[in-house]
């Protein structure tokens, strides 16, 4: 009987939700584990960081990666399995696009550090104390890896093969995946395994978009209540789906939310915040500035709600402190 | 073609301009600097690229070396970008696989260092270089042109250019919104500086128009909108209801000796208000077409439903239809020209002159009708108060060439007003004083004019009248308007009482300017005057393809220059009609069908309405023939689904990347 394929799973700065989406495959995650070897998957196995070093290079057929990569252990595991996996495979929205975790570009490192150890309202810390790389007690080193300077999508630190999208993937997508490993038929590389079509496309609300939406003002969907049959742009809610992969079977939009654009952008598009802003900014119905103010005052955090996953691969601001090298010349 | 990066073959160009470009930048430098760039096979630079022997330099190297792009550093795409296309394809090679760098406006123009300025068209060249391994070869569609045009506006303009196009044999329609066509030169006496009569010039012009077989006359209509393309417009028109049949009625007006009303009652439009008219009425005795028309906001009928409707039965023709409705045309151009004329400026807003206040300050239009014998004096200057006037003063420049009005030279004033002057004098045997600030006479046989009007005893002074008064400080100044006004040739404020005051008023856009502008899709200059292409060398033409521009809708004008206009704008539109066709530009946005997710995003977005929803796909498609290639549905489309030929994103970010590779 020939060997099977060998699998590993990781994560890194992620939720943990994308872990929870591949026990989500059901029954199906018996086909799975029936037809792959899992070499690696701390989150439900016990496996060391040596026992990966141990193995030849190339020697797992595939790694799903999860999270973004924020510190020095994230950064260096996304290497070492970069090696060993003959195809890496960001799996989920911060491994492929950066996620929630990279909201946290907007603020510095010390910014972030001082809101978590000193200043957000629950932190209870007088002393004020912070994370160390390395302590020193009883003669002995207790040690963390460094927090970096930006979080980044796995892409901007490895060389990625493909990509599966979502916050989570859906069970389909990872089994879907997993089918074409199995039968060898692969896309190219750096394929994202999902349609390469906006969500509009496959919304049960499509036929209620108008052709001339112009946005008298924006609503917040926890403010107002939502039409359970309407297309939600129609609605005045922003809903990220013109500008996001399709896949999700509409999830979202079936329990009654607008889509926060966790799929990431089409193959076409480069930055998913920039196009969906230059297309709803542009439908802004009144055209005088207090007229548009006065709409965009419905949109209180533009970054959240246009980069919510997609703000580490965002074309503007690149230059600010981006990686490490400016972090340590800032030194 | 293969458009692949290893295939690539680039010969590059780059041009002295004489010394317009070489003075600042080192072309010799950047010469070598694109030979040693990736692909380059072939790198010059050459005197003037644009000579005939510069564009061979590129058929040339073309066959020689296999060149399969080129890249022209020279001057403004405006200029030249077809010709070194022409000169590209007429060597077998697809015109778009060559690329334009405009180093001179961008660059030799606009700086000084040289050093500088080379280095910068260093980065330019290494950018389209970049770009250009990424062009494509496209072709340019041919698209038909119908035969008719439309003409909005019947005054002198529009009924020019229509007799000039329907005498080639050509269908016009023409659409005009008062009841007659004629315009403004229909309200005139006579016509500087020849003083020869203005309906014996006019009258038969506009009875050839409604003879005319290949003409379509619609007054008292509207363009309601404007749909489709240059070549292929779907003009809708709205004819309002005269309540008599146009085609039944010839015009003998029994029906107005006839009407309830005895006499004249309600103002007379035409005549400037100074005169009264029937609710059943022609505007003037050779309106074209000649046919009448009733008012229904006067008429006894439509305001009681109480009228016996005498002009009925007082017609032998059986032309009226009380019950008549407005009607739509649809028809289908292939151009359009605009002839909408002006609007004469309001003197109201400028209360200094007493316009409204005082009764014997007149309007120059008003004065027109006043010394026409078809007018509402018959030809007799009789002032508001019954009397005829001895001694008028005529202001030039009146709302023109003031910052607090309108700044601009309405240039028929001064020459109109000379003309007043003339027919006042004939007519009134009255003392005339012309204030003007400056004499603007040029055009042939003006300055001719002035000094017959010299000769005959105008008075001029020369000054801005300051103010029209009745505030009498000396007894011959009782019961007169009192002029006051800086003499700037004598030197001192002179005070001059007259009994009439006659108010040059300057030319204005119409009120519906804007509208207008929007419906045909073109733009207005700061003043609202409909914008020409270009100043000097497309002064008939607009931004859009195939609508043209005559008279005074596009700026103050008189009537030979008027004519002269119509004339060239029906040349233009019957030579894209002779044609036959027009190429499009192949720069336009598509959608590819599979990628679309049918947002609907893109739809709203397109300023030229290229964009619409196919219900059968769900998906959006372009109109390529109405694509303008502006590329705001491109920038707009949240998934990256509409492309646009030489402007697609691998071409934008290879220049981007490449511009800033030195950065
Ligand atoms: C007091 C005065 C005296 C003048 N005397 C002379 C003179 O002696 N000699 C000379 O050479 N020039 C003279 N001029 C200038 C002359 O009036 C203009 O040159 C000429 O009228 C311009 O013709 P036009 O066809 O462009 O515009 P217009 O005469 O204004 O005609 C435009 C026509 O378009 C119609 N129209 C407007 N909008 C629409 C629409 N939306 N849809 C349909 N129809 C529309 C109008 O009803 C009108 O019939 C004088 C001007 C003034 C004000
Ligand atoms: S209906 Fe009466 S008022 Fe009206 S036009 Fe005829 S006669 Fe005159
Ligand atoms: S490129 Fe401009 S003109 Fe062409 S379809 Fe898009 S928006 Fe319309
Ligand atoms: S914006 Fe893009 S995806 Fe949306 S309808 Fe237009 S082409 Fe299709």
């Amino acid at each position: 009987m020939p060997e099977k394929p060998k699998i590993a799973f990781y994560w890194c700065a992620s939720c943990g939700g994308c872990e929870e989406s591949v026990v989500d495959l059901a029954e199906d995650i018996l086909m799975v584990v029936e037809n792959v070897d899992i070499v690696f998957w701390p989150v439900a196995m016990d496996f060391k960081k040596k026992d990966v070093e141990a193995m030849p290079d190339g020697s797992i057929t595939a790694c799903f990666l999860n999270g973004a990569i924020r510190t020095e252990e994230q950064e260096e595991m996304a290497h070492m399995l970069r090696r060993k996996a003959k195809i890496l495979i960001a799996y989920g929205a911060c491994a492929h696009l950066g996620g929630i975790p990279a909201l946290a570009n907007q603020f510095s490192k010390e910014h972030v550090m001082e809101w978590a150890y000193d200043k957000c309202p629950t932190v209870t810390n007088p002393s004020r104390t912070r994370p160390q790389t390395s302590y020193k007690d009883n003669g002995r080193t207790a040690t963390l890896p460094a927090f970096r300077n930006v979080v980044r999508a796995l892409d901007q630190v490895v060389d990625v093969d493909y990509y599966i999208p979502g916050c989570a993937p859906t069970p389909a997508l990872l089994k879907g995946a997993v089918v074409a490993l199995l039968s060898g038929k692969l896309p190219p590389k750096g394929t994202t395994l999902a349609p390469d079509i906006a969500l509009c496309d496959e919304c049960p609300r499509k036929a209620s978009k108008p052709t001339d939406v112009g946005y008298p003002e924006f609503k917040r969907p926890h403010l107002a209540r939502i039409d359970p049959n309407l297309c939600m742009l129609a609605q005045g809610f922003v809903c990220m789906g013109p500008a996001t992969r399709g896949g999700c079977g509409a999830l979202c939009i079936n329990g009654n939310m607008p889509c926060t654009g966790c799929f990431g952008p089409t193959s076409r598009v480069r930055d998913q915040g920039a196009k969906i802003l230059s297309s709803i900014c542009s439908s802004v119905a009144p055209k005088d500035e207090a007229g548009i103010d006065a709409v965009l005052e419905g949109i209180p955090d533009p970054v959240g709600t246009f980069y919510r996953y997609g703000l580490a691969h965002c074309l503007l601001r690149r230059k600010v402190s981006l990686n490490d090298s400016a972090e340590v010349a800032a030194k | 073609m293969e458009n692949g990066d290893s295939k690539v073959r680039i010969g590059f160009y780059v041009c002295h301009c004489g010394t317009n470009i070489a003075h600042t930048v080192d072309v010799a430098s950047v010469a070598k600097y694109a030979a040693g760039l990736p692909g380059v096979v072939v790198a010059r630079d050459y005197k003037y690229m644009c000579s005939d022997p510069g564009q061979d330099l590129i058929g040339e190297d073309i066959r020689e070396h296999g060149l399969n792009r080129i890249v022209v550093a020279a001057c403004s795409p405006c200029l030249h970008e077809a010709t070194f296309r022409t000169a590209t394809a007429r060597a077998g090679l697809n015109p778009f696989f060559c690329h334009l760098v405009n180093i001179r406006e961008h660059a030799s123009w606009v700086h000084t260092d040289r050093a500088a300025a080379t280095e910068k068209v260093q980065d330019l060249v290494r950018a389209a270089c970049g770009r250009v391994r990424h062009h494509k070869a496209l072709e340019r569609k041919r698209v038909t042109v119908r035969p008719e045009v439309l003409i909005v506006g019947g005054g002198i303009a529009g009924i020019q250019a229509a007799l000039t196009i329907a005498e080639s044999g050509k269908k016009v329609y023409l659409v005009e919104r008062e009841p007659t066509i004629g315009g403004h030169m229909a309200m005139f006496d006579k016509t500087f500086p020849t003083l020869d009569c203005a309906a014996c010039i006019l009258t038969p012009k506009m009875s050839q128009v409604k003879a005319h077989p290949n003409i379509t006359l619609w007054t008292y209509s509207e363009v309601m909108g404007v749909e489709g393309f240059v070549g292929n417009f779907k003009v809708k028109v709205r004819r309002k209801p005269r309540y008599v049949n146009e085609e039944v009625c010839v015009g003998c007006m029994e029906c107005i000796e006839a009407c309830m009303y005895k006499q004249p009652k309600f103002d007379d439009e035409f005549n400037q208000r100074l005169g009264k008219r029937k609710p059943v009425y022609i505007p003037f005795p050779q309106a074209t077409p000649k046919v009448v028309l009733i008012d229904p906001e006067t008429c006894l009928h439509f305001k009681t439903g109480k009228c016996k409707q005498p002009c009925i039965a007082s017609c032998s023709r059986n032309a009226f239809d009380f019950n008549a409705e407005e009607k739509i045309e649809d028809v289908e151009v292939g151009a359009i020209i605009v002839a909408t004329g002006f609007k004469p400026f309001d003197p109201a807003r400028s209360p200094k002159y007493g316009y409204g206040h005082f009764p014997n300050v007149y309007t120059s239009l008003e004065v027109e009708r006043l010394v026409n014998a078809s007018g509402p004096t018959g030809g007799e200057i009789v002032m508001r108060d019954g009397r005829k006037p001895k001694s008028v003063g005529i202001v030039h420049c009146v709302g023109s060439r003031n910052l607090q009005t309108n700044r601009w030279c309405s240039k028929v004033c001064c020459m109109y007003s000379l003309k007043l002057a003339h027919l006042i004098k004939e007519h009134a045997g009255a003392e005339v004083y012309n204030f003007y600030i400056d004499m603007r006479t040029p055009g042939k046989g003006y300055e001719e004019f002035y000094n017959q009007l010299l000769e005959e005893g105008v008075h001029f002074v020369r000054g801005k009248v300051a103010e029209v008064t009745d505030w009498a400080m000396t007894p011959e100044e009782e019961g007169k308007l009192v002029m006051r006004v800086e003499d700037t040739l004598a030197g001192f404020v002179r005070r001059i009482p007259v009994d009439m005051v006659v108010l040059s008023v300057g030319l204005e856009p119409r009120e519906d300017s804007q509208e207008v502008r929007r419906m045909f899709n073109i733009s207005c200059s700061s003043e609202g005057f409909f914008l020409e292409r270009h100043p000097k060398l497309a002064p008939v033409d607009t931004a859009t393809d195939g609508v043209y521009l005559a008279g005074a809708c596009q700026g103050p004008k008189d009537i030979p220059d008027s004519v002269a206009q119509a004339g060239a704008a029906a040349a233009q539109a019957m030579a894209l009609i002779d044609k036959g066709y027009i190429e499009m530009e192949p720069n336009t946005a598509f959608i590819e069908e599979k990628e679309c997710s049918g947002c609907k995003s893109c739809i709203p977005l397109c300023p030229y309405t290229a964009i619409s929803f196919n219900e059968a796909t769900v998906k959006a498609v372009i109109n390529e023939a109405l694509c303008k290639g502006c590329g705001t549905c491109v920038a707009a489309c949240p998934s990256g689904s509409i492309k646009q030929n030489l402007f697609e994103d691998v071409e934008i970010f290879s220049e981007i990347e490449e511009v800033l590779a030195n950065a």
